[in-house]
């Protein structure tokens, strides 16, 4: 509708989380990849899911320094979306036979595996930081997440001063480092 | 406690926090001592590990955040009640000086109407698939029609809007083509344009959901009728598994070819009014004509398995005459009488090459609109 976007633009905007980038992909893929999922046995809040999660591997693969698209950003949303969306009716079981839509597809099984490795990843990291308890949880999510300085979490939390808030940061992260490399190494 | 200091001076070291003098220390000290050195490898992963997901929750929220709004802003749809009408408007506001309007419109309107027919059609088999093409080429179309509209007006009424698109063929030279019915799905208005990219009006004469063949004729006083048609339609011939076969359509802008071998004489589940063709056909080949090496046509090429590739199935031009007997009888006084399906075929025994010039005038995209 509006002159030709810049493919790399979008790109680069999305690895740096830009919402106008986002919105602009958003709005050029969701209809499709939602037609789609809706047309194969899914339901609205399956096509969400299932494009945000072709967004998060788009951004990663877009934030990694090797990154190269070989297609155009609509070819490669469709293609993981795909896979994505065969993947899950199988885990369901509510679906064995071969999936078709519309569109041209591309080779993303290796970017979809890193994609679930990532996953893991994130699980791991989750679940450790949730079983760490008040006040070291939100502590480190200060922190690391919300990248607020010692000062202001200082003053957050209630400690004295930003030395003691430091502290008990540092203790925080060895139980949370224990706890994530237990499982991260299992995993392995 | 000495954990803590160690763990604190890693990562003012892994942050470049540390002062020159400090950090050549603390180096030194990484170096003589293997388990500092482990630690601070261990670190800088885990650190990273902990970047992964702070950047992914943030994508994550934004993602949801984005979603809302264009849900919000009408720009995506989940069902709800579909605000088709409040989407006009505010896309007519939106680009009330873009003269393209109608296309504009048209096309996001099928996007939602398309998505909207594939999810609630319940004719269709879920096996299979007609090869009309849709959101695929909506975006096509458009781009296309914009383009056709500033060059010249387009010869639809403004408030058309697109419906799907497929291919056809001219079964008598006065204009008469065929197509699917599929690729009207339900729509009131047509146009078909030519190799050369040329737009005619056309009028649906009839149809026949259950051969799932349409009959359309060109209505425009740019249309100049061919003397007579390079191919004849067959109407009782034996078809051989093996044969060689081919086809030209549009499933995209321009035309294209696409040869296979015949690969069964049933269609789907046994349909013997249809054959099996190993072709990879693509949406926007439906309607088009299947010819053999003669140059004849056999059949419309209509849908293709879903779970097989490259298996695509054919409605036997017999059903062609049907339709066309059925045609003649439920209107006795009109010119319709006078169709007649081209029975001889003037380039047999030509090369492909040369067939195909012959016969790629005779062969459209058929694009089907509905009035708003």
């Amino acid at each position: 509708m509006k002159a030709e976007f810049n493919e790399q633009a979008l790109l680069k905007g999305l690895a740096n989380n830009d919402s106008k980038a986002i919105e602009t992909i958003y709005k050029e893929n969701f209809t499709m990849v939602q037609a789609f999922i809706l047309n194969n046995n899914g339901s609205y809040d399956d096509a969400r899911d299932i494009f945000q999660e072709a967004m998060i591997a788009l951004y990663e693969k877009a934030k990694s320094e090797s990154f190269v698209l070989t297609s155009k950003i609509n070819t490669y949303v469709y293609s993981i979306c795909r896979r994505l969306w065969l993947k899950r009716l199988q885990q369901l079981g509510r679906y064995s036979n071969q999936v078709d839509g519309f569109e041209e597809t591309v080779q993303v099984e290796e970017d979809l595996e890193v994609h679930e490795k990532r996953n893991a990843e994130f699980a791991i990291m989750d679940r450790a930081l949730n079983s760490l308890g008040e006040p070291c949880k939100s502590l480190l999510e200060g922190y690391y997440v919300k990248k607020l300085d010692m000062q202001t979490l200082a003053k957050d939390f209630g400690y004295t001063n930003a030395d003691n808030a430091k502290n008990q940061k540092y203790k925080c992260l060895i139980r949370l480092k224990k706890l994530f490399f237990a499982q991260y190494n299992i995993g392995e | 406690m000495e954990d803590n200091l160690l763990l604190q001076a890693i990562e003012r070291y892994l942050e470049g926090a540390m002062l020159p003098a400090e950090k050549a220390y603390f180096e030194e000290l990484r170096k003589n001592t293997p388990e500092i050195d482990q630690m601070v490898v261990e670190h800088s992963m885990f650190i990273h590990q902990m970047d992964n997901y702070s950047s992914r929750i943030s994508i994550k929220n934004n993602l949801l955040d984005i979603h809302a709004k264009l849900l919000a802003q009408g720009d995506l749809n989940e069902g709800g009640e579909l605000s088709a009408k409040g989407k006009v408007v505010r896309m007519w506001n939106k680009y009330r000086k873009v003269t393209a309007i109608a296309a504009v419109v048209g096309g996001a309107i099928a996007l939602v109407i398309s998505g909207l027919f594939t999810y609630y059609s319940p004719v269709n088999n879920s096996r299979l698939q007609e090869l009309k093409g849709e959101i695929e080429n909506v975006k096509n179309t458009q781009r296309s029609q914009n383009n056709q509209l500033k060059d010249v007006e387009s010869k639809l009424p403004k408030d058309a809007r697109f419906n799907g698109s497929g291919s056809g063929f001219l079964i008598d030279a006065k204009g008469y083509i065929v197509t699917n019915e599929h690729v009207l799905n339900g729509s009131s208005l047509v146009n078909v344009y030519n190799n050369k990219g040329e737009e005619f009006t056309a009028d649906i004469i009839y149809r026949d959901k259950e051969r799932d063949i349409a009959i359309l004729k060109i209505n425009d006083e740019d249309y100049k009728s061919l003397k007579s048609l390079p191919y004849s339609i067959t109407k009782n011939k034996e078809i051989d598994l093996g044969e060689e076969v081919f086809t030209l359509g549009y499933p995209r802008n321009d035309i294209t070819y696409n040869k296979g071998d015949l690969s069964a004489k049933t269609g789907y589940k046994g349909d013997s009014s249809t054959f099996q063709i190993q072709m990879s056909a693509n949406p926007g080949n439906s309607g088009g004509p299947v010819f053999n090496k003669n140059g004849e046509v056999i059949g419309v090429l209509s849908t293709r398995e879903k779970q097989a590739e490259g298996v695509t199935f054919a409605i036997g031009t017999k059903s062609i005459y049907n339709v066309i007997d059925d045609l003649k009888k439920s209107d006795t006084a009109s010119a319709l009488q006078k169709i007649k399906l081209s029975s001889s075929s003037s380039i047999k025994g030509l090369d492909r090459k040369d067939q195909i010039k012959k016969i790629e005038d005779c062969i459209f995209l058929v694009q089907a609109y509905n009035k708003k």
